[in-house]
C-alpha cells in the first residue's frame, strides 16, 4: 500500500497534539469527543428516513423503462459482472473494460451503456448531470443500492488498473493552488476533525471503508443525493482547484485509489451524510 | 532573525550528514498524474493554471515526499520560504486583534468553476477554525491543527515571539517544511497587514483567545 513516509504528517500532528496537551488543552479533548458523539446521534436519527430511499426508487423506474432514440432499457447494460447483472457491480468499479480499453467508475460506464443501448449522445447523457434531477444520479443511486451487503472488491491488479490506482494516489498527494492544498492535507490524519466534521483518513483502510461504503448519498447541507464524482469534484473546488472536467481520468484515478483502499468495505448505499 | 534561522538550518543539515533516508515518491506515477491533470481541467484559462494547478517548486517537493522531504531539499523549501516574508509598510507585526478575530472565522472566498463559485472579489479569510480551537466561546473548532487558546501562556508575547508567529502565518515553511498549513502571506490570499492582525488576535492580551479558562 502506501508507503511509511505517507503517514509523516500523523505523526506530526501527535507532536502537536501533545504539545496542546501539555498547554493545558485535557479539558478540550473531552468537549471534543462529546461532540462527535452528538453528531453521530444526529446522523444515526436522519438515516432511518433517508431521501435517496425514493431517489433509488425513480432509479429503478429509469433503469427499467425504454429510452433514448433507440427505445430501449438499461436492463441489459454490462457494468462488469455480464449483461443485466447489477447485484454486487457498483461495489467492483471502477475496473478495467476491454470493450472500451478504458478504465471505468459507475458513471463512466453508465454512461457506455446509454449511448450503445439506447443511442443518447455523450451530451444527452450527461445533461445536467450535476443535478438532483439528472437520470446519471438517479440511475446511480439504484445501482449502488444493488450492491448493498456486497464488499467493495478494487484490488486493481489488471495493469491499467494498477496505473490509475498509482496515479490515483500521487493524485491524493498532490499539492498546489492558493491554499497548497492535497486530499492528503485534511484525509491522511486519523481522529481528527475540521471545525466538527470528522474526516476520513483515507490511508486508514477501516476510514476508507466507512467513508467508500456510503456513496452515493443524501447530504443534509445540500438537500440533494451526490454521486461520488459529484462529491470529489466538490472536494477539489474547495481547495480552490478549478473544477475538474465531469467523468475526466483524475476523478476516475482517485476513486481508484479510494475504492482499493476501502477494499472489504460492506456497501450501504444510499447513505446519508452531513 | 539570524539567531532564529540558523541552528533550523543546522539542525537539518546535521540530518542530512547522518545519512537519513530519502524515501521518495513514485516517479512513473507522479508523471502520469501530472498527465492526468493536464487532460483532466479542460476548461480552465491560462491564469487560473498558473494561479491553481501549475506548482511551485515547494508544493512540487512537498507532493513528490509526501509532507516529508529529505534533509537537502527541507533546507531548500525552509531558505525559500524564509526569503519570501514581507512585513507590513509600517512595520508593525502585531495588528488590530479585532479584525483577527473576523479573518479567523470567514471560510470563504476563492471558490471558482461553475458549480458554486463565489461571486467575484468576496473577502478571503483564514478560516483558522476549520483547524485550530481559539477563542474558547468557539466550540465548532477542528484539530487537523494544534489548540491555541491562550497561546500567551504558551508562548509568550515578547518581539520574537510576535515575528515568529507572523512568519509562520505568512509562510509556515519558513519554520516547518511542507507544514499543511497554507502559506497566507506567501500565496497572496492575505495582506501582510491581515498576517498581523491574526498575529494580534493571537498573542495580543486583550484578544480572547487568551482569556480562556
Amino acid at each position: 500500500m502506501t508507503t511509511s513516509n505517507a503517514r509523516a504528517p500523523a505523526r506530526r500532528l501527535a507532536a502537536f497534539a501533545a504539545a496542546a496537551f501539555l498547554c493545558g488543552a485535557a479539558a478540550v479533548l473531552g468537549q471534543d469527543d462529546r461532540a462527535t458523539q452528538e453528531i453521530q446521534k444526529y446522523r444515526q436519527m436522519l438515516e432511518e428516513g433517508n431521501p435517496a430511499d425514493l431517489t433509488e426508487a425513480r432509479g429503478e423506474e429509469l433503469w427499467k423503462t425504454p429510452r433514448g432514440p433507440k427505445h430501449a432499457t438499461l436492463e441489459r447494460c454490462d457494468l462488469g459482472l455480464g449483461p443485466g447483472q447489477l447485484e454486487g457491480a457498483y461495489a467492483k468499479l471502477p475496473r478495467y473494460f476491454a470493450d472500451t480499453d478504458k478504465v471505468q467508475d459507475v458513471e463512466s460506464r453508465l454512461v457506455t451503456c446509454m449511448m450503445a443501448l439506447q443511442g443518447y449522445s455523450y451530451a444527452d447523457a450527461i445533461k445536467n448531470w450535476y443535478s438532483t434531477e439528472s437520470d446519471i444520479e438517479l440511475l446511480v443511486t439504484y445501482i449502488a443500492a444493488q450492491s448493498k451487503g456486497a464488499k467493495i472488491d478494487v484490488p486493481a491488479t489488471q495493469p491499467r488498473e494498477a496505473e490509475l490506482a498509482a496515479a490515483g494516489e500521487a493524485l491524493f498527494f498532490r499539492r498546489s493552488g492558493p491554499l497548497d492544498f492535497s486530499c492528503a492535507t485534511c484525509h491522511s490524519h486519523a481522529g481528527r476533525r475540521v471545525r466538527l466534521q470528522e474526516v476520513a483518513d483515507f490511508l486508514l483502510p477501516e476510514d476508507a471503508r466507512a467513508a467508500m461504503i456510503k456513496w452515493p448519498a443524501y447530504r443534509v447541507s445540500q438537500g440533494e443525493v451526490w454521486t461520488m464524482e459529484r462529491r470529489l469534484i466538490d472536494c477539489i473546488r474547495q481547495m480552490r482547484w478549478p473544477e475538474p472536467q465531469y467523468q475526466s481520468e483524475a476523478l476516475i484515478a482517485l476513486q481508484v485509489f479510494l475504492q482499493k483502499q476501502a477494499s472489504g468495505g460492506v456497501m450501504d448505499a444510499p447513505g446519508m451524510k452531513r | 532573525m539570524m539567531r532564529a534561522t540558523m541552528p533550523l538550518i543546522a539542525a537539518l543539515l546535521a540530518l542530512t550528514s547522518a545519512g537519513a533516508p530519502a524515501a521518495g515518491g513514485n516517479d512513473t506515477a507522479v508523471k502520469k498524474a501530472e498527465e492526468i491533470v493536464r487532460k483532466s481541467f479542460v476548461e480552465v484559462t491560462p491564469d487560473e493554471w498558473n494561479a491553481r494547478l501549475q506548482q511551485d517548486q515547494t508544493q512540487a517537493a512537498c507532493s513528490y515526499y509526501r509532507n516529508e522531504p529529505p534533509p537537502d531539499i527541507a533546507v531548500r523549501i525552509v531558505s525559500e520560504a524564509q526569503a519570501s516574508i514581507r512585513y507590513p509598510a509600517d512595520g508593525k507585526l502585531l495588528g488590530n486583534w479585532k479584525e483577527g478575530a473576523k479573518l479567523a472565522a470567514i471560510s470563504t472566498g476563492g471558490h471558482i468553476g461553475k458549480l458554486q463559485p463565489d461571486p467575484p472579489g468576496r473577502e478571503h479569510g483564514g478560516n483558522c477554525y476549520a483547524c485550530h480551537a481559539l477563542a474558547p466561546q468557539e466550540v465548532a473548532a477542528g484539530n487537523l491543527g494544534p489548540n491555541l487558546t491562550n497561546y500567551i501562556k504558551l508562548r509568550g508575547n515578547s518581539p520574537g515571539t510576535v515575528k515568529s508567529v507572523y512568519d509562520k502565518i505568512y509562510n509556515a515553511h519558513a519554520q516547518y517544511p511542507c507544514s499543511l498549513m497554507p502559506r497566507f502571506g506567501h500565496n497572496g490570499w492575505l495582506t501582510p497587514e491581515q498576517v498581523a492582525d491574526l498575529v494580534a488576535f493571537l498573542l495580543d492580551a486583550e484578544s480572547p483567545v487568551n482569556k480562556g479558562q
